[in-house]
């Protein structure tokens, strides 16, 4: 083959990502167009009524939008105090240690989980457990799909933030050991605001993977179409909403649920790029 | 008072330590949670015919049930349908990712390869329930139905980014020298490709399809409205076809069917943690 070809080779089959993803854009844009023109786009993602009786058909993704940001909020919150600590123990207290190798692999395998099987888990276990201890009757809500999100996004924000923990400079530790502060302070006086960002933007990613969690939300929020008015109450995500719906839908509704795909795919775009952005920033600094 | 202080710091210093293990510790639990329910309820199922017979119907279920005995067939049906699907979804991804990955290295200033980068990342972080409905409108709806080779396009869709950033760090991290060895001897760049860097890479390119695959095998959201599933062994690509994660999804649903749950579960779990392992020990085998 010569240099040419080969180059050409190369060439056409990354044409390929453009064309995909311009494809993907393509797709969503012309079916959820009836959606936005039947109702504004504005009405639509403002609306909260969900309703497909015939002649009647009023749909609104305020619902879902608000179900989605409450449980990758919730989500958020939960896995910092997990990520946070396995941070530190496999990039600063127990660096390059077996130990530190035996818990990374314990997180790399939790990233590995299917997530129906995380979803089986949060009903049969999780659900139960909830309605014991009396936080709400039926179990599943956004509380009971918060905390299993939670467990789903810690391997991928602990082991951002490791990486970002392991590459502060020793220098700059030494120095402050030298001056006498013990570990915590130098982990809370330098590695934290030296690693910051990047222990940010890794946390910006794993809100972008809760965001469009599919199956374990489905199984575990209720499936309602109200908006949730307490965490323990029920809901839907816009992923669920579709996984939920799409198989029946036809017409407006099944354009209505291509409008909330096409919303939840800038969404998490939107996030990924930024927390994307903020790592290259972080990495060369 | 200078040394009550210092007690203090001291014991700050302590608590902190003992707090990150103990939240440490704490992330671990899940894991063996999940993996000990599975393989508690599920370890029973697991029998030969399990693997060789297709799902039994919900009436069959229902009277195995009522007469006390155990839920009779298994999930050949979605083995099968798993494999021809992530069959099918590797083979078209492993060339064009490889090729798409070593296009990214060989032109990391270009400003072409800059948006094929940024658009990998995008569809990297794409929602499966996306990728699902997106291939149902590509596919499904030309077709006029569903099939095994939708659900295998939505597969496809997802394993590509993957395969083309591992692709592309690999590469990357080769020595410079070898590439110029290469080139030295007289070989153009499509023949240092074949033959020195792509080997090179193996170990790194292997891992990353290995990951790959155990990332989309356990996926369902974008085969439930592309490959839809299907209660009998099929071979045929252009009809539905079923999946695990598309059985275990249907026995979730399906009270008379609910016991299968976990033996369809645990394998699926085996499977993936297994490939996650294997991966992990032949990324540190390759690294040294």
């Amino acid at each position: 083959m010569n240099d040419k070809l080969y180059k050409v080779l190369l060439f056409v089959t990354a044409l390929l990502m453009p064309l995909v993803c311009g494809g993907i854009v393509y797709a969503l844009v012309t079916d959820a167009y009836e959606a936005f023109e039947h109702f504004g786009f504005f009405h639509f993602i403002t609306s909260q009524e969900w309703s497909y009786t015939d002649g009647n058909e009023q749909y609104g993704a305020l619902p879902f939008i608000t179900g989605t940001l409450m449980t990758t909020l919730l989500a958020f919150i939960f896995c910092i105090p997990f990520s946070l600590p396995v941070a530190l123990f496999v990039g600063e207290y127990f660096k390059g240690t077996k130990v530190a190798a035996v818990l990374s692999t314990v997180t790399d395998l939790l990233a590995g989980i299917p997530s129906i099987i995380y979803g089986l888990w949060g009903f049969y276990t999780l659900r139960p457990l909830i309605m014991a201890l009396n936080i709400s009757t039926q179990g599943s809500g956004i509380l009971t799909a918060s905390l299993v999100l939670a467990i789903m996004i810690v391997p991928y924000a602990a082991s951002l933030s490791a990486e970002f923990i392991k590459m502060v400079p020793n220098d700059l530790k030494e120095g402050a050991y030298s001056l006498g502060a013990t570990r915590s302070e130098v982990i809370r006086k330098i590695v934290f605001p030296v690693a910051g960002s990047g222990i940010f933007s890794s946390y910006i990613l794993a809100i972008g993977r809760a965001l469009g969690e599919t199956m374990t939300v489905t199984m575990l929020i209720g499936n309602t179409n109200n908006i949730p008015d307490s965490i323990t109450s029920t809901g839907n995500s816009m992923a669920s909403i579709i996984a939920n719906q799409f198989g029946e839908a036809s017409d407006l509704r099944f354009s209505s649920l291509i409008a909330i795909g096409l919303v939840l795919f800038l969404i998490t775009a939107i996030i990924n790029m930024i927390g994307k952005m903020m790592i290259k920033r972080a990495r060369i600094s | 008072m200078a040394t009550k202080k210092i007690k203090n710091r001291l014991a700050k210093d302590k608590a902190m330590l003992w707090a990150v293990c103990l939240f440490s510790a704490l992330t671990a639990v899940p894991l063996f949670a999940i993996l000990g329910e599975v393989l508690l309820r599920g370890y029973d199922q697991l029998s030969w015919s399990f693997f060789t017979e297709p799902t039994p119907t919900a009436y069959k279920a229902m009277k195995a049930i009522e007469a006390g005995e155990p839920i009779p067939g298994g999930i050949a049906n979605g083995i099968i349908g798993t494999m021809i699907m992530l069959g099918m979804a590797t083979i078209v991804a492993v060339p064009t990712g490889i090729l798409c990955g070593a296009f990214l290295a060989e032109n990391p200033k270009k400003r072409f390869a800059q948006i094929v980068s940024y658009l990998t990342d995008l569809l990297q972080g794409t929602p499966s329930v996306i990728i699902g409905i997106v291939t149902y409108i590509w596919v499904v709806v030309p077709m006029k139905g569903y099939s095994a080779i939708a659900g295998s396009v939505a597969l496809f869709v997802m394993m590509l980014p993957l395969i083309i950033r591992s692709t592309e760090e690999t590469l990357k991290i080769l020595p410079q020298s070898l590439k110029e060895a290469g080139l030295a001897l007289g070989g153009n760049r499509a023949r240092v490709m074949m033959k020195v860097q792509l080997p090179a890479a193996f170990g790194g390119i292997f891992t990353g399809v290995l990951l790959a695959i155990s990332r989309v095998i356990g996926e369902t959201a974008p085969l439930m409205f592309t490959a839809l599933g299907c209660s009998f062994i099929r071979f045929a690509i252009d009809k539905p076809i079923s999946a695990v994660p598309l059985l275990i999804w249907e026995f979730f649903n399906d009270p008379n069917l609910q016991e299968l749950i976990w033996g369809a579960s645990l394998f699926l779990l085996l499977f993936v943690l297994t490939l996650n392992l294997i991966a992990k020990y032949l990324a540190k085998k390759w690294n040294q």
